[in-house]
């Protein structure tokens, strides 16, 4: 039997800004025993589009992304909204084209959140990691309310040597990123991410995970302007450590 | 976004003790549903939801049918059913009747589609009284302000504020235990329900297979509304027909769960027709008045005419991140929340405030709450791409639409992606691996700004993950 194949779709965030958190998801596929391959055509999910009110051209970046993945057996992506951008708002861009529609539903069975294909395709909670650290969780929205992911990553985490959980309270509340409108809407995304950010300096932890780079992005920079030692880490760069 | 909501918003978040109080009282509502709903109190809740979805959707979809057999019903009891198509119609109907009475005094139970029409204006416009009856009703009638929440509308007020509100409007000494202040209210209350003429309840169903209003309620004011006065009016929404009395059975147990966290309201009143013969309370005359407001407008579209399956219980309000940031007040209309961002698009028109539907970080919060399963995100979503199609060009905001073309295009020219990613990267100020705090006066506009307003940005890593791939 030959080995198991997964497309990384990496985000164009992570692609731009944070590089490190799709290499430590390869890594941790490839020590599970995973050929991992980049297709390269890839881009962007076209959410910043779609939640716009641009449909016309989130439709095109949709598309584009049907042509990149169309023959990937599974595909990996370490966002929840990415991937609940493909597998329940794709849909929604093509009522009216039921040949993409149909091509939609084959592709979308195949679209896995990272911590989701690792505890329910891979069927794997402990990946060998290790992290020293006292850390929070924080539920990025789309993939909990859009997916159900909520125990996946605590699993995970469960299992890494030397890292302590502690749940903030309320652990699924907003961060207030909310794609362009952490920018249309500044002042009151800056005060829900103060909301969030209090939550977390509350269990003492040090270190922020998350399954979304987009949530980790605004929790870092409110934590950063504050001059907080508090840092960020995907689950990704978590489950990579030895 | 108009700048008037900008404004509004600025101003809510800037009030520390407004934030306070919000975050309190919704806090306190937020918690209640919690535990009423958790699977050992309600098991079969997930369940309801689902059935009161079907019900509510089959009602819909229905409407004429529902509404002719409610109509019959209510005929057959002695009542009469008056189909007005807005507020005017409404107010004309309710002056007729006080000047062909002689009535000039009105008491009002608590109703959201009464503040949608403002009738209490209209009417006292034409020299009627009509005065509020529900506590927080009374309270922000006496202070001139509209209500904060659909279910708690007085939820900003302060027991400080209401002791104030008192005084000036009462002349009464001041009084900051509410207990007390209750009392106040109910002295004077008793006395207009004594004198009124007429009677103005809501309603939170129209049950078609008995011809029945059903009131809920907690403060016994909508029942002496109802009954004291010789003339009970209910007000209600189209939508709020429900086909059968048994289907209450679904509504009742998610109804004051989802809004308070009671397992039922402390009075749930069923009322079909005017008194009978041989009755002793009751009012000689009942009207249902069925509004339609704007919603049939909704009726065609398939997907977001479920905002109209809303039983009005708040929950979205009070679970919402955004709500609890920017309070009632800075809504554009009565209805406020994640629920007021999507009917007051679509009652008022998408241009009444084109920013509304882009107010939301779309967590989804809202749906998880919801008694009756509105997809709120996704309606939301709708509507935004609504005001892009319905912006004219004057109107639109030309930099972000060819802002979008250019991302189309960007998006799926992969090697150009690649190159305007690294310019952008070269482009950025390096504060040696650091998070950004400033860019150069000349950067420091729109989308960047806006960001850095509020927090720092990352630094561009050396190299993308798609450079880093290709050596590895």
């Amino acid at each position: 039997m030959g080995k198991k194949r997964v497309s990384l779709f990496v985000t164009c965030m992570v692609d731009q800004l944070f590089p490190k958190v799709g290499l430590a998801m390869a890594e941790v596929l490839e020590s599970l025993g995973y050929e991992v391959d980049f297709p390269e055509e890839q881009t962007c999910c076209g959410q910043p589009a779609f939640n716009s009110g641009y449909r016309g051209e989130a439709r095109t970046v949709a598309r584009h992304f049907l042509d990149t993945f169309e023959h990937a057996e599974a595909i990996v992506v370490p966002s929840g909204s990415c991937t609940a951008m493909v597998v329940h708002h794709f849909a929604e861009l093509f009522t009216k084209e039921p040949d993409t529609l149909a091509r939609v539903h084959a592709l979308e069975k195949r679209v896995w959140e990272f911590s989701t294909f690792l505890t329910q395709v891979a069927e794997v909670e402990d990946v060998g990691a290790r992290l020293d650290a006292v850390v929070t969780f924080h539920d990025g929205c789309h993939g909990l309310r859009e997916l159900g992911v909520k125990d996946a990553p605590r699993r995970l985490l469960a299992h890494v040597r030397g890292l302590e959980l502690r749940e903030m309270l309320p652990a699924e509340e907003c961060c207030g990123f909310g794609g362009t409108f952490a920018v249309k809407f500044a002042e009151l995304s800056g005060a829900m991410a103060q909301t969030k950010i209090e939550a977390i300096l509350r269990t003492g932890a040090q270190t922020v995970v998350s399954l979304d780079p987009s949530c980790l992005m605004q929790i870092q920079g409110v934590l950063a302007r504050a001059g907080s030692s508090v840092r960020t880490m995907h689950l990704a760069e978590v489950l990579a450590s030895r | 976004m108009s700048v008037e909501f900008d404004r509004k918003i600025h101003a809510t978040l800037a009030d520390t003790k407004l934030q306070l109080a919000i975050y309190a009282s919704t806090a306190r509502l937020k918690d209640g549903r919690l535990s009423s709903v958790a699977p050992q109190t309600l098991p079969d809740y997930q369940e309801l939801r689902t059935q009161a979805n079907a019900l509510k959707k089959h009602a819909l979809e229905n409407l004429d049918y529902y509404l002719e057999e409610f109509e019959r019903n209510v005929v057959a009891h002695g009542g009469k059913v008056v189909y007005c198509k807005d507020g005017t119609d409404v107010a004309d109907f309710v002056l007729a009747l006080a000047k062909e009475r002689g009535a000039r005094l009105i008491v009002k139970s608590k109703s959201m589609t009464t503040e949608e029409v403002d009738l209490n204006e209209r009417l006292e416009h034409h020299g009627l009284e009509s005065v509020e009856t529900d506590l927080g009703e009374y309270i922000l009638q006496l202070a001139h302000e509209k209500p904060y929440h659909i279910v708690a509308p007085a939820l900003h007020k302060t027991r400080y504020d209401v002791a104030e509100i008192f005084t000036h409007s009462l002349h009464v000494p001041s009084e900051t235990v509410p207990e007390k202040q209750t009392a106040i209210a109910r002295a004077v209350l008793r006395e207009k329900f004594l004198a009124a003429d007429i009677g103005i309840s809501g309603a939170n169903f129209l049950v078609a297979d008995a011809g029945a209003v059903v009131l809920i309620e907690n403060e016994g004011n909508a029942r002496l509304t109802t009954t004291a006065p010789r003339i009970h009016i209910a007000i209600a929404g189209i939508e709020k027909v429900i086909p059968r009395a048994q289907d209450l059975a679904t509504f009742l147990k998610l109804l004051a769960r989802s809004a308070t966290g009671q397992l039922l309201s402390v009075y749930t009143s069923f009322l079909a027709g005017p008194k009978r013969a041989g009755e002793i309370d009751g009012p000689e005359e009942f009207y249902v008045v069925l509004l339609d407001n704007g919603r049939t407008k909704l009726l065609p579209d398939r997907s977001k005419r479920q905002s109209l399956y809303c039983i009005r219980c708040g929950a979205c309000l009070n679970t919402c991140p955004v709500y609890r940031k920017i309070g009632g007040h800075s809504f554009p209309w009565v209805y406020s929340g994640p629920i007021g961002a999507i009917i007051t698009p679509q009652f008022m028109g998408v241009s009444h405030e084109p920013g509304l539907p882009f107010a939301s970080s779309l967590c989804g919060a809202c749906a998880e709450v919801c008694p009756v399963k509105i997809d709120i995100p996704k309606v939301l979503l709708e509507l935004r791409s609504d005001v892009k199609k319905s912006e004219t060009r004057e109107k639109q905001n030309r930099l972000e639409k060819v802002a979008f073309r250019v991302f189309a295009w960007v998006m799926t020219h992969p090697r150009w992606y690649e190159l305007a990613g690294r310019v952008a990267a070269a482009m950025a100020p390096s504060e040696d691996g650091g998070w950004i705090r400033t860019v150069p006066g000349i950067m420091n506009f729109g989308p960047l700004k806006a960001w850095l307003s509020q927090r720092d940005l990352p630094p561009p890593p050396p190299k993308s993950f798609r450079e880093l791939w290709r050596r590895r």
